[in-house]
């Protein structure tokens, strides 16, 4: 088993809490440790667990409305003064309509702004596809000077929350509002930049972000019954990507498998097909969205019907390791 | 603060329309009208508005200068120069590989700079963040000025901004709107019609001072006023005329995104020097 003090996943043990709900605990802590931290919304600010830190820091808290493009903007220029703004909105909104401004008033201008994005993901369920953010690990992905952060937790987003207040990098934390399995523990390792090996395996490499991790382990503890050893790669910065860790571990298994609750154009399936062509062509299968929309539906229903799920990682990993 | 006179003022202006003529020949691209429109209200803003150290741009009590219709960056770059961020002959570098004179004005490419700008409206959103975080610093005596073109209040996000800094009552917030009437595509009352552009911003909540943009003194005045209210923010109607001082690109919508070829650029200089630096007389 992997020593980075995870928690355990099989069984009556298993808890679970939305990842934005880590988000909200880890902007208090960083508004606590450093008195520059601020925090501004989009008229969202329970949904997106930003009401935490407004009501500790009612003097740090900016409500914008619901304007997005003048949210990440009226960042850029609170960052131009010394400070360390969170903005947040639903994903499909920020960083769904103002990229532009994303761009030159945060990446071009290299302002540490940290934008996150809610509600990402087909798992929002009935509100259907327009507020489905699918396409915002592609967009935020390719600008330069921009970190992109996926959690796979609540207790990740905490920690990640903290390491990102710390950082003076243009960044996108990326959250999902379901309540999420929790996978790993107060003592699990977090670093901007790091992929993490969550289950130790030999024949196949699960590449996994935010979400799809606990598919994925479950997939992994499935398929070592089957007699199959699976990696499971957790990737919560997609951006820099750890491209040791990747490369590492599929010249090792030799076949690889993303998944994602995302567009694989562009996505966590798009950055690792992009470095193993380059470097290490190797026999990938990319699970995500695949270049089409979602739909209302309850989460879990939508899971099972875009093959988002530890059942159809098993059906690929056996399928791929007996070709 | 400025210990120049009106009339050494008006000639520096004229100087800098002159360095932004050869600037735009030399870069054989760029835009030309608003440049030289601009001119008097960055002599003003440079020469004598902004509590400035060139010799220390990041000096933390400086006032701050945005330019949001970045495309207007010559003006800045000339009054920049003249008033010793950086050596004039630099301005010849304007657009070519390497330069720290971009296209469009890039912060980290230049100290002095205090925004990257170029796509349009978002100067007024930055300075309410910065005016917001100013206020939870508590530094009360620190002025932002925002220059905007006329053309640039098509976008949305000017709006967003323009409510967000009323509700907040951002009073260290001065926009200056260069209202020369032209924007690419033509006439801005026929692209996109801004009247009435004063009952506009006076309805979302500004204080509105509306003067002759070509006036360097009415410039500084309007600023003056400006730092003394209180209650609102605070926007400058700055009437302009596209191309200022050279006879053939004056209200002429065209000369929005050329620069002058050798031998307009000759006769342009020709217009300027016969000047003297007499702009404002026309005015009066
Ligand atoms: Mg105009």
């Amino acid at each position: 088993m992997s020593d980075l003090k995870l928690a355990n996943i099989i069984g009556k043990d298993l808890k679970t809490e939305p990842i934005r709900t880590g988000f909200g605990r880890g902007l208090v802590l960083a508004g606590k440790a450093n008195k520059d931290v601020v925090a501004a919304c989009a008229d969202l600010t329970t949904s997106t667990q930003m009401h935490l830190f407004k009501a500790e820091f009612p003097e740090r808290f900016v409500e914008i409305g619901i304007a997005e493009q003048n949210l990440v903007t009226v960042a850029s220029g609170m960052a131009a003064m010394g400070k360390i703004p969170f903005v947040s909105s639903y994903a499909a909104f920020s960083p769904g309509r103002n990229w532009e401004q994303i761009r030159t008033t945060i990446c071009l201008n290299d302002r540490p702004v940290n934008v996150v994005g809610s509600h990402a993901g087909i798992s929002v369920g009935p509100d259907g596809a327009t507020h489905q953010m699918l396409e915002d690990i592609a967009i935020m992905r390719v600008l330069p000077n921009m970190v992109v952060i996926v959690p796979g937790d609540s207790l990740e987003a905490e920690r990640a929350t903290q390491a990102l207040a710390e950082d003076s990098r243009p960044s996108y934390l990326r959250l999902a509002r379901e309540a999420t399995p929790i996978i790993t523990t107060a003592d699990t390792p977090f670093e901007i930049g790091r992929a993490y090996i969550y289950h130790p395996g030999t024949d196949i490499t699960i590449i996994s972000t935010g979400t799809m991790t606990y598919q994925a382990l479950v997939a992994a503890e499935k398929l070592k019954k089957d007699g199959i050893s699976a990696e499971v790669v957790h990737v919560p910065t997609i951006k820099p990507l750890d491209t040791t860790t990747i490369l590492a571990s599929a010249k090792k298994t030799k076949h690889v498998i993303t998944i994602e609750e995302a567009q694989i154009i562009g996505g966590l399936g798009g950055a690792v097909a992009e470095l193993l062509g380059e470097y290490q062509p190797t026999r990938i299968v990319r699970l995500g969205m695949k270049d089409h929309f979602g739909e209302s539906g309850k989460p879990d229903e939508l899971l099972e019907h875009f093959g988002l799920t530890a059942k159809q990682i098993i059906l690929h990993a056996t399928h791929m390791v007996s070709e | 603060m400025s210990t120049l006179s009106v009339e050494q003022l008006e000639l520096q202006a004229e100087q800098i329309r002159e360095d932004i003529i050869r600037m735009l020949e030399h870069a054989g691209s760029g835009h030309s009208a608003g440049p030289l429109g601009l001119a008097d209200i960055f002599t003003a803003l440079y020469f004598d508005v902004l509590k400035k150290d060139p010799k220390n741009p990041s000096w933390e009590e400086r006032d701050i200068l945005l330019l949001s219709n970045g495309h207007c960056a010559p003006v800045q770059y000339a009054s920049m120069a003249r008033a010793g961020y950086f050596d004039v002959a630099e301005l010849m570098t304007l657009r070519k590989l390497g330069t720290r004179l971009q296209g469009h004005p890039e912060r980290t490419k230049l100290p002095g700079l205090e925004n990257t700008s170029g796509p349009l409206g978002c100067g007024l959103s930055q300075a309410s963040g910065m005016a917001m975080a100013m206020r939870m610093n508590e530094e009360h005596h620190r002025w932002i000025y925002v220059v905007m073109g006329d053309g640039e209040l098509d976008e949305g996000n000017v709006w967003e901004a323009a409510m967000f800094a009323s509700k907040n009552k951002l009073s260290n917030i001065i926009g200056i709107i260069d209202r020369n009437n032209i924007q690419i595509d033509g006439p801005t009352e026929s692209v996109m019609p801004l009247e009435d552009l004063k009952g506009k911003w006076v309805s979302f909540g500004w204080h509105v001072i509306e003067i002759d943009g070509n006036n360097v003194e009415a410039v500084i005045d309007a600023c003056a006023m400006a730092r003394a209210i209180i209650e609102k923010p605070i926007m400058i109607i700055a009437h302009t005329i596209p191309g200022k001082g050279v006879d053939f690109m004056e209200y002429d919508f065209n000369w929005h995104g050329a620069p002058p070829n050798h031998e307009q650029a000759i006769e342009a200089l020709h217009d300027l020097r016969t000047l003297k630096g007499k702009i404002r007389s026309e005015h009066e």
